[in-house]
């Protein structure tokens, strides 16, 4: 801001109070020609009148401190270019908030760095920070309690679209994943004819319905699945932790399982990103937000047979 | 004998007068169901024009342009003719504003629900029909000015200087924060970007509240109170003092809505001591009208119309204390983005503007069908009550929603600096208060029904005597050639 409009900024101010001390100085005292205060002068509207009674003084006092304090927090805070007395700036006051909570924060986070997160997750006090953590950074996407919503996983399960050993838990928090299910339908189309979209979701569904028979449908998207599919879901559609691929033969669907879902999903693809967080918190706290999310999962199942699992 | 030239433009005042009414009850039934929405949410029942983003700038627009506006054309241009001894300047320019002002609320009621809007709060309305409301406003001051041009007697009542310097001034606001570029009928991009467009915003957005919900409304006191109450004002010089001092230093105060936000350190520091500054002003006019009252405190005994006048002016003083405290900054560190904002707005919204408006309908609308009094006193008690104990559940659930929401917000474990909540957690928190809150904005809107049902029979009572009514010749003493 340059000094002109300084000047023309504190000049308005100026004005404006100094013309708030004149009007109260001009009032205050009542002038011989003005009239009495209880002498009612003008008439309207049959009998609207006035009287002219002094301003309370209480309230001419409530007036004068005000303007003082005004002037005194302008000199101290200062006004554009003119900096205060009191060398006062919000970013600096947001650097020294900070670097007083950063500084109690190493001394609480020094415990616990670069412990693995299993470990972590056996001590209530990490587990609470963790929880503190993941209720402002996480429960946007992961919900408040960690149950996922459409496209953002159910973290209070067993099932781990990226592996779920604590070291790519950490992983995934620490790095972020960008997962891509690509928009199949144009190359289903042109191997497997106008109803080739149909037939796989047929025979996508079938595999979680292993008793049943597949019928004409699910036997063609067989086919086609054999062909396209399994280079990330497996033979046996059981998925890649490697590549974030889903298993498909449990009952979890992370776009959900309407036939609209699986139409989007193939028509259009799927990009579900996780951010990485470790620019953002550090290590350590990365690893407590791991430690309370190893403790809400079960981790009872063992992997299915057939997935490829990553470590 | 007096004729058509020598009597009264009641027409306009009346019809003004039954429309504070029904926007008021309408506009109100609509913060009914926004506010029943944030307790039950599944009420807008997936339909966009029902949802809580759509309908809650028709409820502020409504509340404050549909009845706070029908009430302060409906009192200022009663007031100006009164005070002058004089008809209105026009009949036709009265008629046009009247319709003209009705089909700005009408498109309102049709743009808003569809989603057309300017995203600027309380500025909505897209630029067709601001052009609208512009013309509309020159028509007005044209009107009110022009009568008091030609007026009989030698001195401007007080009244009309607030009624004047809210004319003004809302001019200048609506047009300086609309300028925008058209890009089709129903859209437009202001000409204002980043932090620049953020302050322009809110110089509007606080002198709407400083001169449309304050300065305006002073003028209604001091027209209303006086009268009813009988007694003359209690001193002039006090209300020379605050009606300059209120019209400069409201300039200002429109930063302190933008506190630690990107706007300069500097500009934020005026917003809040000029909004200080402001203490005395405003209650100087709050003084002005409880002190005149001195000598016949029993009136508020018999008289619930001057119950209604003088605790609107309790809350006024409430409220313009609680506004300069909330723009401290350490304060509003804490309530910022919190419902003890919405708590602020509604104790003056409801509580001043409201209450005033409400009382001066009461005691004007008698005197527009030459009748003694309303069709019912109790039942305008009744109201009183309604409207107060409403209130009051209303203001104080959003004081502790408000509070509570704020520290949860900053809550920090004092081992290991982190935030101890989730927002859901704080949401969580204030829901049962969100009740509270219906069910005093219910409480309020029934006090309105009764108000709808009082005027209805009023006007039935009336049916033979809207007859013109002669002019009132100025005093002697004052008369102007």
């Amino acid at each position: 801001m340059t000094s002109a409009w300084t000047w023309y900024v504190v000049s308005l101010a100026v004005l404006n109070l100094l013309g708030c001390v004149w009007l109260l100085r001009a009032n205050t005292r009542r002038k011989p020609t003005d009239p009495k205060p209880d002498e009612t002068g003008h008439v309207w509207d049959g009998d609207l009148t006035e009287y002219n009674k002094p301003l309370p003084r209480w309230w001419i006092n409530l007036f004068y401190i005000t303007i003082f304090f005004a002037v005194g927090y302008l000199v101290w805070y200062g006004v554009g270019s003119l900096k205060g007395y009191g060398h006062w700036s919000s970013k600096s006051e947001w650097a020294l908030e900070t670097a007083a909570e950063d500084a109690r924060l190493d001394d609480t986070l020094k415990l616990y760095a670069g412990k693995p997160i299993d470990v972590l997750a056996k001590d209530p006090a990490a587990v609470s920070i963790g929880r503190a953590i993941f209720i402002n950074r996480c429960a946007a996407c992961h919900g408040s309690t960690g149950k996922g919503a459409i496209g953002f996983p159910d973290l209070t399960d067993d099932i781990w679209h990226w592996g779920g050993t604590p070291n790519r838990i950490l992983d995934t928090i620490q790095n972020g994943r960008q997962a891509v299910m690509p928009a199949w339908a144009p190359t289903l189309v042109a191997q497997g004819g106008p109803t080739a979209v149909d037939d796989t979701i047929a025979y996508v569904l079938s595999l979680s319905k292993p008793k049943q028979p597949l019928d004409a449908a699910a036997e063609r998207g067989e086919k086609l699945f054999a062909t396209i599919c399994v280079a990330c879901h497996g033979p046996q559609g059981k998925g890649n932790q490697v590549v974030g691929a889903p298993d498909l033969t449990d009952s979890y669907w992370l776009y959900g399982n309407s036939l609209a879902s699986l139409h989007k999903t193939l028509n259009e693809g799927r990009q579900g990103v996780m951010p990485a967080w470790k620019p953002v918190l550090g290590d350590t706290r990365t690893r407590l937000l791991g430690a309370y999310v190893w403790t809400l999962s079960p981790h009872k199942e063992p992997p299915p047979a057939g997935a490829v699992i990553a470590e | 004998m007096v004729g058509v030239e020598g009597s009264y433009n009641d027409k306009v005042i009346r019809q003004f007068a039954v429309m504070t009414v029904v926007w008021g009850v309408v506009g109100m039934l609509v913060g009914v169901i926004i506010a029943a929405q944030l307790y039950w949410p599944g009420l807008d029942f997936d339909l966009p024009w029902l949802s809580y983003g759509r309908l809650r700038p028709l409820h502020t627009n409504a509340v404050i342009f549909a009845f706070g506006g029908s009430a302060l054309f409906a009192t200022s241009l009663y007031t100006v003719q009164r005070t002058c001894h004089v008809r209105l300047l026009s009949d036709k320019l009265a008629s046009f504003i009247f319709w003209g002002w009705q089909l700005v609320i009408v498109a309102a009621a049709i743009t808003l629900p569809l989603g057309l809007t300017q995203g600027k709060e309380y500025a909505e309305l897209e630029w067709p029909i601001d052009i609208l409301i512009t013309i509309v406003w020159v028509a007005y001051a044209v009107l009110f000015f022009g009568t008091i041009a030609k007026r009989k007697v030698k001195h401007i009542y007080v009244a009309n200087w607030f009624y004047g310097a809210y004319i003004i001034t809302i001019a200048l606001l609506h047009v300086v924060n609309n300028l925008a570029i058209p890009a089709g009928w129903f859209k437009s991009y202001s000409i204002y970007s980043g932090s620049v467009d953020a302050m322009v915003q809110w110089w509007y957005g606080h002198n709407a509240v400083g001169f449309f919900l304050t300065t305006a409304f002073l003028g209604m006191m001091y027209y209303f109170v006086p009268k009813q109450a009988g007694r003359p004002i209690y001193s002039y010089r006090l209300s020379i003092v605050h009606f300059w001092a209120l019209i400069a230093v409201y300039m200002w105060a429109g930063p302190h809505h933008l506190q630690y936000t990107a706007l300069p350190d500097w500009a934020q520091s005026l917003g809040m001591v000029f909004s200080l500054v402001l203490l005395a002003p405003s209650w100087g006019g709050a003084i002005n009208g409880i002190l005149t009252l001195s000598g016949v405190w029993y009136k508020l005994r018999t008289d619930p119309i001057l119950k209604f006048l003088i605790v609107s002016l309790s809350f006024y003083m409430m409220s313009t204390f609680e506004g300069p405290m909330m723009s401290i900054k350490t304060v509003n560190s804490l309530s910022h983005y919190t419902d003890w904002t919405i708590g602020h707005v509604h104790s003056g919204a409801l509580g001043w503007v409201a209450m005033i408006s409400i009382g001066s309908i009461y005691a004007m609308l008698p005197r527009l069908l030459n009748l003694p009094k309303m069709y019912s006193i109790k039942l305008i008690d009744t109201h009183f009550w309604l409207h107060t104990i409403g209130l009051v559940v209303y203001i104080a659930s959003m004081w502790i929603a408000g509070v509570t929401q704020g520290l949860m917000w900053r809550a920090t474990d004092p081992e290991n600096g982190t935030l101890v909540y989730s927002f859901v957690e704080a949401l969580n928190a204030t829901k049962p208060y969100y009740l509270f809150r219906l069910g005093g904005g219910l409480i309020v809107l029934s006090g309105m029904l009764v108000m709808g049902w009082n005027v209805f029979k009023t006007f039935r009572l009336a049916a033979a005597s809207t007859a013109p009514q002669p002019l009132l010749p100025p005093d002697a003493a004052d008369a102007r050639a």
